[in-house]
């Protein structure tokens, strides 16, 4: 593998890496907010024992974000430094702005963790809503910078020299509203529905704390299932953005080979220099419709630019239809789960759907967010290739002159791999074992606060 | 002040301003919590644990958002900044990523150790890894500072670049430099000089009371000795920064306060005033940094880049100052709110958080 090769691959693997917890610390927060909501108006001892619980999963996962959200700060000139070198001036407000968001969602979420006895429950709970929110905009911060990738604005190049730096317009680029909404959905989506799934694991296996669960699940699927049911929405504004500012990689996406008339293509494996179809299923013209409403609408197609200007086209398509594929089905879980919902309200007064075939289609699903999130990323970033900075600047003439990125590379991925094995075995060996163990635990005593702060002497 | 430069008041210049302050929090906030992983390695005695113990609790609630100062000058050197970024991201691409796996493993090997089993051996496990990254890291970042600091890394033209070996380009500035080495066991000595005179005051009781103030004592000593080296370096190596350390009205000025600040830390170690001797090691500290940051102005990358030169379009510097000022008008409250909250002891709302 050549130098850029490496480098992208460890871009892409820091970045698969850290959008994990990044959606968790948006949408964590929003879960043990509301079940401390629920507990301060309705004094449940269940819904404290929920915050406290999602609380301390929330510490391990933010700390692991922050730690690898440093790393690509750092990974944005080490791998990157020609495209820091311009784009920096242009696009480093947001970045700003985010750390400020995340400093303030570091701050109060210590507070949030470690001051349970220390603040007034009213201020507890507020700092709780500060971490969710906090956490909400230094996602959009980042997806906006992102986003200016997609629609680089807000200067000029006259020369080979960028001028007429405005990085206000920058910021407000016009790819950015459909991406931050996008994004920010699936972070609940994703959430909700992981959350979710363990939960109605735990209640189809059986448990003693079937109260613990039934709220658990509750939350999960009101944070999850309308952000899922909205996400159809939002992926449609999203493609017709794609489509009237990167039209190439719309083509990819779609797997639509030559200008014309476009067929919606399901599967397959295209091929970005024969522009031939290996396996796929078309209907013809309905690509065209879904974009301009008109069949015979011409869409362009990958054939629109040179072989060197085409994205990896098979690998977008099929990370396109992966995301959808997921996305499309948690939408159906929603749409059931809310039938159900209302269903079951009519009937009983028991809104809660937790019928054994749900809780399965439930479990089932837990996954499918965080693929769609990541076949998501793979789409927007693969499918901008060769461009770093659309239209403007190659990937290839953005990397490093470092040499011997493949050291590097190894580091990071047996850093990352282990990291990420410690992560999933403390999560289960501390949160979930103990959470969806059949044997009664302690569920609603006090949780081991870290060893420090359980020992603290009262001080005069 | 090499060449006498006055400090006039122009945005890039106060945007550099602003990212050694944020680099002086960083040292002050983030610098502490190394410094509590170096005395958790060098936890010795029958109360070992107990000092760990006290060491995690002062680092707990609070080291994520001591790292986000860092992150703070990151952000700033590469909007405000981005031709400097790009060139010491590149050139130090070595360093760097030994930081960053010594950041990653720190950060959650402590978090790992807080969550995880409490058991001694896998305590342990973690413990060892916290440690040993908090020991090794800030050595690598003073080294990178060192190596800019030293003039180590001329931005030279892409055709000479070409002819440069890899050892020549991307190891030896850092490598080869005692100067850069000695800046970075500087940082080392410091870090942990502030941990321990912070932990005097966080100490419960007498007897650890005693053992960071120990600590305390025999890390300044070892930080003046580190500190009389590193100038001895700067006179060898590099005799234009040994110039700017010792000359002039304003270097004698920072060398006096900075002195004047160790001899108080050292008179309330040995008197047991440690909320005073608390203060006089954040002032050291920020005495040394200062006084760096000082000698190296107007240079940005010594010794042929200042600030000015490498600056971003006036309208990001005026844009970013903006945000800051705005984002500082959230951060300090909820700063102090923080600290308030967890440096006051435990309160009344004890029963609240319980359940029945």
């Amino acid at each position: 593998m050549s130098d850029l090769m490496f480098a992208r691959s460890q871009m892409a693997m820091s970045l698969a890496f850290h959008i994990i917890f990044a959606v968790v610390g948006i949408a964590m927060p929003a879960m043990m907010v509301i079940a401390e909501g629920r507990w301060l108006r309705s004094r449940d001892p269940v819904m404290l024992e929920l915050a406290k619980r999602w609380a301390k999963g929330t510490a391990i996962l933010f700390a692991v974000g922050a730690v690898s959200g440093t790393v690509l700060s750092f990974e944005l000139g080490l791998l990157w430094p020609s495209f820091m070198e311009h784009a920096g001036a242009i696009i480093g407000m947001p970045f700003s702005l985010e750390g400020f968001a995340f400093f303030t969602e570091a701050i109060f979420l210590g507070i949030y963790l470690y001051a349970w006895k220390r603040i007034p429950p009213r201020a507890h709970f507020a700092a709780g809503v500060v971490v969710a929110v906090s956490g909400a905009l230094s996602g959009a911060f980042v997806v906006c910078a992102n986003a200016w990738m997609n629609a680089p604005t807000g200067f000029t190049i006259v020369d080979g020299v960028v001028t007429n730096v405005d990085p206000l317009a920058a910021m407000f680029n016009k790819a950015a509203p459909a991406q931050i909404v996008h994004m920010t959905l699936a972070a609940y989506a994703s959430t909700g529905f992981a959350v979710a799934g363990i939960h109605a694991y735990a209640l189809r296996r059986g448990t003693p704390h079937r109260a613990f669960h039934r709220g658990a699940l509750q939350i999960a699927l009101a944070v999850g299932l309308p952000a899922a049911l909205l996400q159809p929405l939002s992926g449609d504004w999203s493609a017709r953005d794609v489509a009237e500012r990167q039209p190439v990689k719309l083509a990819a996406m779609e797997g639509h080979l030559r200008t014309g008339p476009a067929a919606f293509v399901i599967g397959g494996w295209p091929n970005g220099e024969t522009l031939e179809h290996t396996g796929a299923i078309e209907i013809p013209g309905a690509l065209s419709w879904l974009l301009r409403g008109d069949a015979q609408a011409v869409v362009p197609g990958l054939d629109a630019v040179p072989v060197a200007d085409r994205p990896p086209v098979a690998i977008v398509h099929t990370a396109f239809q992966l995301m959808v594929a997921c996305g499309s089905v948690m939408a159906a879980l929603a749409l059931w789960g809310l039938w159900r919902w209302w269903q079951r309200r009519q009937q009983r007064g028991i809104a809660l759907p937790d019928d054994r075939r749900f809780l399965l289609a439930v479990l089932l699903c837990a996954p499918l967010g965080f693929i769609a999130l990541e076949a998501g990323w793979t789409v927007t970033e693969v499918g901008r290739q060769p461009w770093i900075v659309q239209d403007f600047m190659r990937t290839a003439d953005a990397v490093t002159p470092m040499p011997g990125l493949g050291v590097t590379f190894a580091l990071f991925t047996a850093l990352y791999i282990g990291l990420a094995l410690t992560v999933a075995f403390l999560m289960w060996r501390q949160i979930l074992k103990t959470g969806i163990a059949p044997r009664p635990s302690n569920m609603t005593g006090e949780l081991a606060i870290p060893r420090g702060l359980s020992q603290t002497a009262p001080r005069p | 002040m090499l060449d006498g430069t006055p400090l006039t008041w122009t945005l890039p210049n106060a945007v550099a301003g602003t990212m050694v302050l944020s680099l002086n929090a960083y040292v002050l906030l983030g610098g502490a919590d190394f410094g509590g992983g170096v005395w958790d390695l060098l936890a010795r005695g029958r109360r070992a644990d107990d000092q760990r113990a006290l060491i995690a609790k002062a680092i707990a609630p609070i080291w994520e958002a001591n790292h986000v100062w860092l992150i703070l000058v990151v952000v700033l050197l590469f909007t405000c900044f981005p031709k400097a970024f790009a060139h010491l991201a590149t050139e130090l691409h070595v360093p760097i990523t030994a930081m960053l796996v010594g950041i990653v493993l720190r950060g959650s090997a402590f978090t790992f150790r807080t969550y995880d089993s409490r058991q001694d051996h896998v305590q342990r496990r973690w413990g060892r890894i916290f440690s040993i990254a908090s020991l090794l890291t800030p050595i690598v970042l003073g080294v990178c500072l060192g190596a800019v600091a030293g003039g180590r890394l001329p931005m030279r033209p892409t055709a000479v670049l070409a002819t440069v070996s890899f050892q020549a380009r991307f190891v030896d500035p850092w490598m080869a430099s005692p100067f850069a080495w000695a800046v970075g066991l500087m940082t080392l000595m410091l870090f942990a000089f502030l941990a321990a005179s912070y932990l005097t005051v966080e100490a419960p009781d007498d007897a650890l009371r005693a053992v960071f103030r120990r600590r305390a004592l025999q890390s300044q000593g070892a930080l003046l000795v580190v500190a009389a080296v590193t100038l001895a370096f700067a006179r060898a190596d590099n005799p234009l920064l040994f110039e700017g350390l010792t000359r002039g009205r304003t270097a004698v000025f920072m060398h006096a306060v900075t002195v004047l600040a160790v001899i108080v830390s050292c008179w309330s170690l040995l008197t047991s005033r440690f909320h005073v001797a608390r203060v006089a090691a954040a002032a050291q500290a920020t005495f040394l940094l200062w006084g760096w940051a000082w000698t190296q102005f107007p240079w940005l990358i010594p010794p042929d880049h200042t600030i000015e030169e490498l600056a971003a379009p006036r309208i990001t510097l005026t844009l970013i100052l903006g945000a800051l000022a705005i984002g500082t008008m959230i951060l300090l409250p909820s700063f102090v709110y923080l600290f308030r909250v967890f440096k006051a002891g435990e309160t009344a709302f004890g029963d609240e958080g319980q359940v029945g």
